[in-house]
């Protein structure tokens, strides 16, 4: 008989269930296969209405975030074969609303995302016809790192802060602000600051690194909040010594 | 039914619906705008373009060199006053995208970098290393949201346009977190839901890729043009069919079969050396390059895996810092999923289905012959890509087009001012909701979503992939026939209204389908090969016959009919293509 491996994954339909419970499927295991290749051949095979958000199997799109035996994890990155003769209990993400089984309501997040605006805001306008704007590889490299975010919101599952207080602006959201900020090209900190050195934005992180340490992207939004809290330090300081203000 | 009203539905939100809607937001601010997408915008399947954007930004360049290696790379299908128009807009897009905030990888001097690309004769292709859809995406979406004009509806399902009095005014949606129907009241409605490559068993599209704008656009009488050109990239990973870029082989990685032998050699593509060379070896077109592995394949010359048969991918001579700066989700993706580090080991690759060249027939304004309605990006066939698109010009086109059909939108909204739609959300819509409700009253066994997706897949594998003959799409039109008999009685499995995706996957199912019927029949009806579309028993291009497009017109439960449309040749004569030593 070929190798079978055990699911639990959790079940929500807010039409008919008052509560989630668990429920077992049993796959066939393969080495080569990710969690969601067992839930795909769940839906396929075994029950077609399990829900749960998925796309590009590349661990780029970002949709497919779960909770996979504690720990958030993008599915279609998360192998059979470290979990072989064990059960794997799969849940949606913690710290977010659930829709509908795997499925997260992730509204809250969309607003803090667009919160800090997260968009190039220049000095002054530069026209097309001027070219583009000169940025050397070191200037890249200084901001680089927080590009990478696929806003797959497992830094927000693993924060135990997000957990306490829901206007936790957040991690990758912080992180995609500071992004900004160091974007050579870029003159919109003050703007962000309002968002984002609020009461609400990195003064709410205890710098426990959860974030940091589950990104499967490396994009490190911890050090992004440091390093944003000394520089609004720093700003703050500024304020207090220059007459006038530096704003 | 909820009705929304709006200027301007944008039915998707990747990198062209993002694009047409900032465009209709920067034209006119007072225009509403309802983006619409079944997927959160940074989910959508351009995040997962990898290797660069083509536009000409450097000296040794010229906007002619990529005209020509466009229109000879599509094997002359390409509608030139298209070509001249892309390749003229795209580096002021993809300078556009660099004021946004676009993270280009740069040279030392600061510039945007530029790599070289297949079939392309300069090196043009921005990149952001290697992932530059991701890049172009998130800049976009982020750029989006400083725009009040933009309302988002994500997570809705798009099913219908409807068309009242032969003009598009408006568009269906389930809203899948309640399943509640809603119409969209539009003047101008814009569709850019990428491709169809999900119609394969083996595909580097992500699971959204059920083209879905297609067949809205097939269903409310707008062609699909030239659908029997569906590329094959030449390096997914067996298996899961993600995909390697062809960056790798910009950089200088090359081919080898089980013999360690560069076999391009063997097929007009040669001499090897000196190497890296442009529009030669490694760096010919897809279409050429995943010809090439399927003789290798009978030759019996690739190597035996579990998932097919491969070949390698070398990238070791780039050296571990080359990689690690410019290809590094090649490494991560190598590493995780075939367990190969490829500054240590070769790559398995086979060619996998990557790219709709075919789609909602537009002219060069993004407009589709119904008025009122526009497409852009892969969903779209303009047509710059003809038989076969090169690598990179894809990402351009959805900038380039993608702001075009914004503009056009918003022009037509503005001059049809007045709203033709009545009060109620019309009958299309009723419409739309009744066929939605006979699918939830369907009883029985029998037929699934997912074994007649299977079926669809395994067929259209075996009948029309790489090399096509009569006989193959003959029994793959026979099968599609009936899967669509069938489909029409399958029964959901799910019958809920929240977050349904048996439902979804039942409707793209449906789609899909259709937009195959389409694909097949227009395979099976062009007797040449070209490009992509290569057929046994018709080994040559035929441009006495067949230097036309292809415009499959829906007709309902039968299958669809074919009728042709000239190219548009402005300076470019149809001639051979040429590619290896004598290209160079």
């Amino acid at each position: 008989m070929s190798e079978i491996i055990m699911l639990e994954v959790l079940r929500y339909h807010p039409e008919t269930d008052s509560e989630p419970y668990f429920q077992r499927y049993t796959v066939p295991y393969r080495d080569d296969w990710v969690v969601l290749d067992a839930l795909n051949h769940i839906k396929d095979h075994l029950d077609a209405t399990l829900s749960y958000r998925w796309s590009c199997h590349m661990a780029v799109c970002g949709s497919c975030g779960m909770t996979i035996n504690g720990e958030p994890k993008l599915s279609c990155h998360t192998f059979l074969r470290d979990y072989r003769g064990a059960v794997i209990r799969v849940e949606p993400l913690d710290h977010f609303p659930i829709e509908r089984d795997l499925v997260i309501v992730m509204d809250s997040f969309m607003d803090k995302l667009s919160s800090v605006k997260p968009w190039l805001i220049p000095k002054q306008d530069k026209p097309l016809s001027s070219g583009e704007y000169l940025q050397s590889p070191g200037e890249l490299g200084a901001f680089h790192q927080y590009t990478q975010c696929i806003n797959c919101l497992l830094c927000y599952a693993a924060c135990p802060q997000c957990g306490l207080n829901e206007d936790f602006v957040g991690p990758a959201a912080l992180a995609l602000a500071h992004r900004y900020n160091l974007d050579s090209r870029d003159a919109g900190k003050d703007a962000r600051a309002e968002i984002v050195a609020s009461n609400e934005g990195i003064w709410e992180c205890t710098f426990v690194g959860a974030c940091s340490e589950v990104c499967p992207k490396h994009v490190d939004p911890a050090a992004a909040i440091q390093q944003t809290k000394i520089s609004a330090s720093v700003d703050w300081l500024k304020d207090l010594l220059t007459p006038g203000g530096h704003r | 039914m909820d009705v929304i009203e709006t200027d301007i539905a944008i039915v998707g939100a990747g990198g062209a619906g993002l694009r047409a809607a900032i465009a209709v937001a920067e034209s006119d601010p007072s225009l509403s705008i309802a983006l619409i997408s079944k997927v959160y915008p940074m989910r959508s399947h351009t995040v997962a373009a990898e290797g660069g954007a083509a536009g000409v930004i450097k000296g040794n360049d010229s906007l002619d060199n990529h005209f020509n290696d466009t229109v000879s790379g599509g094997d002359w299908l390409c509608d030139q006053d298209a070509v001249e128009l892309f390749v003229n807009t795209a580096p002021l897009e993809l300078l556009q995208l660099e004021h946004w905030g676009c993270p280009w990888s740069r040279e030392a001097n600061g510039t945007v970098a530029v790599r070289p690309f297949g079939g392309m004769k300069v090196e043009r292709t921005w990149y952001a290393a290697d992932k530059t859809g991701f890049h172009i995406l998130h800049t976009l979406f982020q750029t989006s949201l400083k725009y009040p004009s933009i309302r988002r509806f994500d997570e809705y399902y798009s099913t219908d346009l409807i068309v009242e009095d032969g003009r598009c005014t408006g568009v269906v949606a389930i809203e899948m977190r309640s399943g509640r129907m809603v119409a969209f009241r539009a003047k101008a409605v814009v569709i850019a839901t990428g491709g169809a490559g999900r119609i394969f068993p083996f595909t580097t599209n992500g699971a959204i890729k059920t083209g879905d704008g297609m067949a809205m656009a097939y269903r409310a009488g707008v062609p699909l043009k030239d659908m029997e050109f569906m590329q094959y990239h030449p390096t997914g990973l067996p298996g899961t069919g993600i995909l390697i870029t062809e960056g790798s082989r910009g950089e200088g990685g090359i081919l080898v079969n089980k013999d360690g032998y560069r076999y391009l050699q063997d097929y007009n593509l040669g001499p090897p050396d000196p190497w890296p060379r442009k529009k030669a070896m490694e760096l010919g077109p897809r279409d050429r390059l995943s010809q090439a592995f399927w003789h290798e394949q009978q030759k019996g010359r690739t190597i035996k895996t579990p998932h097919g048969d491969v070949v390698h991918l070398d990238i070791r001579q780039l050296g571990e810092k080359t990689i690690n700066e410019r290809l590094p989700m090649v490494r991560e993706l190598a590493l995780a999923y075939v367990g190969v580090d490829p500054v240590h080991a070769m790559i398995p690759v086979r060619p996998v289905v990557h790219y709709t060249m075919g789609g909602i027939h537009t002219d060069i304004d993004a407009a589709t012959p119904l008025p009122g309605l526009f497409a852009a990006g892969e969903c779209a066939c303009v047509s710059i890509n003809g038989a076969n698109r090169l690598g990179s010009n894809s990402l351009a086109e959805i900038v380039v087009f993608g702001a075009r059909a914004g503009r056009g939108a918003a022009a037509f909204a503005k001059a049809n001012r007045a709203n033709p739609m009545p009060a109620s959300a019309g009958t299309a819509a009723e419409a739309a909701q009744a066929r939605l409700r006979e699918l939830f009253a369907r009883e029985g066994g029998g037929d699934s979503v997912s074994s007649l997706r299977k079926a669809m897949n395994d067929t259209m594998e075996s009948g029309a992939g790489i090399y096509r003959t009569e006989q193959t799409l003959q029994e793959t039109c026979g099968i599609l026939a009936d899967l669509r008999a069938r489909y029409r009685k399958m029964p959901l499995q799910d019958r809920s209204n929240v977050f349904n995706t048996d439902l979804i996957q039942a409707l793209e199912l449906g789609c899909m389908l259709d937009v195959a019927s389409a694909m097949a029949q227009s395979a099976l009806q062009r007797k040449e090969s070209r490009g992509s579309h290569q057929r046994l028993e018709y080994p040559d291009r035929d441009d006495a016959n067949y230097l036309k497009h292809s415009m499959a017109s829906y007709r309902g439960d039968a299958a669809p009919s074919i009728s042709y449309r000239d190219v548009v040749i402005t300076r470019s004569q149809p001639a051979e293509r040429v590619y290896g030593g004598a290209a160079t």
